[in-house]
């Protein structure tokens, strides 16, 4: 082939992929881990149904998400610990935080031969804090009637990076232990006083699937995914509830969204209610400077509705009717 | 025009009309590492500025790492990196050093060295993570093994019993340390090596000639020829492992409590970074960048140490090379 046939096909070449991919829409976003799996599925999916449009999710850790959603060098974020009302005053353009799904954390353990174990509060937060070290305690064994515990040690395992997951679990512990407020706290990363700490929530996974006796808070998704058998844990009505669609639901279905769509149920009271679920926010500007407010907003809208029908099969709570029909009103605010 | 013998490169300068094109380029080059160097430290200590204007050097000793309550100190991760770092060196140093004499030496006919020299070298090729996940799949069982053993037998003994002591854990010190050395036995074996071999033949004739046996040879003559050979790639080893981060934040058990015992969770530097950074704000990042000024202290004083090293066995062993 001649130096010119070649410039020709290569300048043709050029402007039938510019065209195309000027027809293609492309939509960033960055942030939290936990509903990154839900969020890439959503992607393809919406791709499926409109071509035109491309989503761009990167998991790269809620602190980070609200960084680049701040910096402006993505067009949505992500966040399990939404942002606070300090983080929102630096972002210019305005913020709009969406709820999009939910999910719980349970407590997964590693004991051979035990298929159901009942964790009351006082378990649950002496295990964490430390202060409960072998699985024969007569703490754990008094919920536990029929179960032979073994007399092993119990090895905590923790996330060793700052995650969405520690905050969202530590504030539950600090709800409803005041011991566990004044020695820990809560954030997204925390001095924990035993154990061994792994990154992400497969980390966590990892380590309790090793040693038995381990004992570790992970996203259900993860755990259902996993095959780790998840303890029933005893909630404000005193009643032990399993993690399950059901019981997140119920959890959720109890909660009244304030006006800047940001709350933590820390420690619901319905009987069955799951303890620990927390709802993962999308993080929208409320001026957007080009057309891609629209298409933004069509795709956040197909994932308030169209898109809750596949969280349940990657793990996650769909969200109740009343939470997005309030998203949805919010949704609109976004120009 | 002055005499070209009197000038120092003969005169050569005289005749050149274009400027030197690749003595600048030098200059430039190696200007640029240095000024990319200088940059690096100045952006970290740049960030880093409010908490060593909060912290100062009670940094160092401090012992609790809090990001939710403002309180931070990295006297556990300190230890943690010096401690894992030596334990690699004290295993791969003597092993490393004993294949490197083996790889020099005839004891094997050249294809079977040519195939283990490869291998060694291989090793280093291998990915930090790979490594990582490797040692949480047959590391892990054989230290947890080993430590319920260690626990039960050393109970009571001085020294033993604690650094075998409480209760042993898979992911630990000793993990951590045992992988690290495997990663830094490729270095230390490959530059011994060539040390080794770099020795003048003439030096080991002679010394046959003097009736000296094998072993007398490559003690009492080789060794302390390539010292400083050996001892370079001593430094080398001990810098990558106080700087290795992934493989050692999946084996160590990230853990900010200090502890006697080997066999407990530790952490390290470099894994704080790797763990923290992606989620923190505030003073966390700049203590951080704190944490990551000390671990560039750290690694330029043992690199100084090892120069001052290196000469002194240059020194010492002047008269034989």
């Amino acid at each position: 082939m001649t130096i010119r046939s070649l410039a020709t096909f290569g300048t043709l070449a050029a402007s039938v992929l510019l065209g195309a991919s000027a027809m293609a829409q492309q939509l960033s976003g960055a942030g939290a881990s936990f509903p990154a799996p839900l969020y890439q599925r959503w992607a393809v999916e919406y791709n499926k149904a409109n071509p035109s449009v491309q989503v761009n999710y990167q998991s790269v850790g809620s602190g980070a998400g609200i960084k680049q959603f701040t910096a402006g060098t993505v067009d949505f974020g992500a966040s399990d610990a939404a942002m606070t009302d300090e983080e929102i005053s630096k972002v210019s353009k305005g913020v709009v935080m969406l709820p999009a799904t939910a999910g719980s954390i349970v407590i997964a353990y590693n004991l051979p031969g035990v298929k159901e174990l009942k964790l009351s509060r006082d378990a649950y937060v002496g295990i964490f804090l430390g202060k409960i070290t072998s699985w024969d305690d007569e703490i754990i064994k008094k919920d536990n009637p029929g179960v032979t515990l073994p007399s092993l040690p119990i090895n905590v395992a923790y996330r060793s990076d700052g995650s969405g997951t520690t905050f969202v679990f530590t504030k539950h512990l600090s709800t409803i232990s005041k011991e566990f407020a004044d020695e820990l706290g809560t954030d997204k990363s925390v001095d924990w006083p035993a154990g061994v700490g792994g990154k992400g929530n497969e980390g966590v996974t990892a380590l309790i699937k090793q040693a038995p006796g381990t004992v570790g808070y992970v996203e259900y998704g993860y755990a259902a995914n996993n095959g780790l058998a998840m303890a029933s844990l005893q909630n404000k009505a005193g009643e032990f509830v399993a993690p399950n669609e059901a019981s997140g639901a119920a959890t959720l279905a109890s909660v009244e969204l304030p006006e800047n769509l940001r709350i933590w149920p820390a420690d619901p009271e319905g009987k069955a209610d799951y303890p620990i679920v927390t709802f993962t926010w999308l993080l929208l500007f409320k001026d957007y400077d080009d057309a891609k407010a629209d298409t933004l907003k069509a795709f956040v809208k197909w994932s308030l509705t169209d898109g809750q029908k596949l969280s349940a099969e990657l793990g996650y709570i769909p969200l109740p009717e009343a939470v997005v029909t309030k998203t949805l009103a919010a949704l609109d605010t976004v120009k | 025009m002055a005499s070209t013998a009197t000038q120092p490169d003969g005169g050569f300068k005289t005749y050149r009309r274009a400027p030197d094109l690749f003595r600048i380029l030098c200059w430039v080059a190696s200007g640029f590492t240095v000024f990319v160097l200088a940059w690096m430290i100045y952006e970290i200590a740049q960030q880093s500025a409010p908490a060593i204007q909060k912290f100062g050097p009670g940094f160092l000793f401090g012992e609790k790492w809090q990001p939710n309550r403002e309180v931070f100190g990295v006297l556990p991760f300190l230890l943690g990196t010096i401690v894992s770092s030596f334990i690699a060196i004290l295993l791969a140093l003597p092993l490393g050093l004993a294949v490197a004499i083996f790889l020099s030496e005839d004891f094997l006919p050249p294809p079977v060295r040519q195939a283990i020299r490869f291998t060694v070298e291989m090793l280093a090729a291998i990915p930090s993570v790979v490594y990582g996940l490797w040692g949480i799949f047959v590391v892990i069982p054989i230290v947890q093994g080993f430590g319920q053993w260690a626990v039960v037998s050393f109970k009571g003994v001085p020294v033993l019993g604690t650094i075998f002591g409480g209760p042993a854990y898979g992911n630990s010190m000793l993990t951590a340390s045992l992988v690290l050395a495997l990663m830094i036995l490729p270095t230390i074996t490959a530059i011994s090596r060539a040390a080794l071999v770099a020795v003048p033949s003439t030096l080991r004739e002679g010394s046959y000639a003097l009736g000296a046996t094998r072993w007398e040879t490559i003690l009492g003559v080789l060794l302390p020829t390539a010292a400083p050979g050996i001892v370079a790639a001593t430094i080398l080893g001990l810098g990558r492992a106080m700087g290795e981060t992934m493989a050692v934040a999946m084996l160590i058990g990230n853990s900010s409590r200090m502890s006697g015992s080997l066999l407990a969770p530790g952490g390290t530097l470099a894994g704080l970074l790797a763990n923290q950074f992606g989620e923190a704000a505030g003073l966390q990042i700049a203590s951080l960048m704190y944490a990551a000024l000390i671990l560039m202290l750290l690694t330029l004083l043992v690199n100084l140490a090892g120069e001052f090293v290196l000469r002194y066995t240059m020194r010492k062993t002047a008269g034989i090379r």
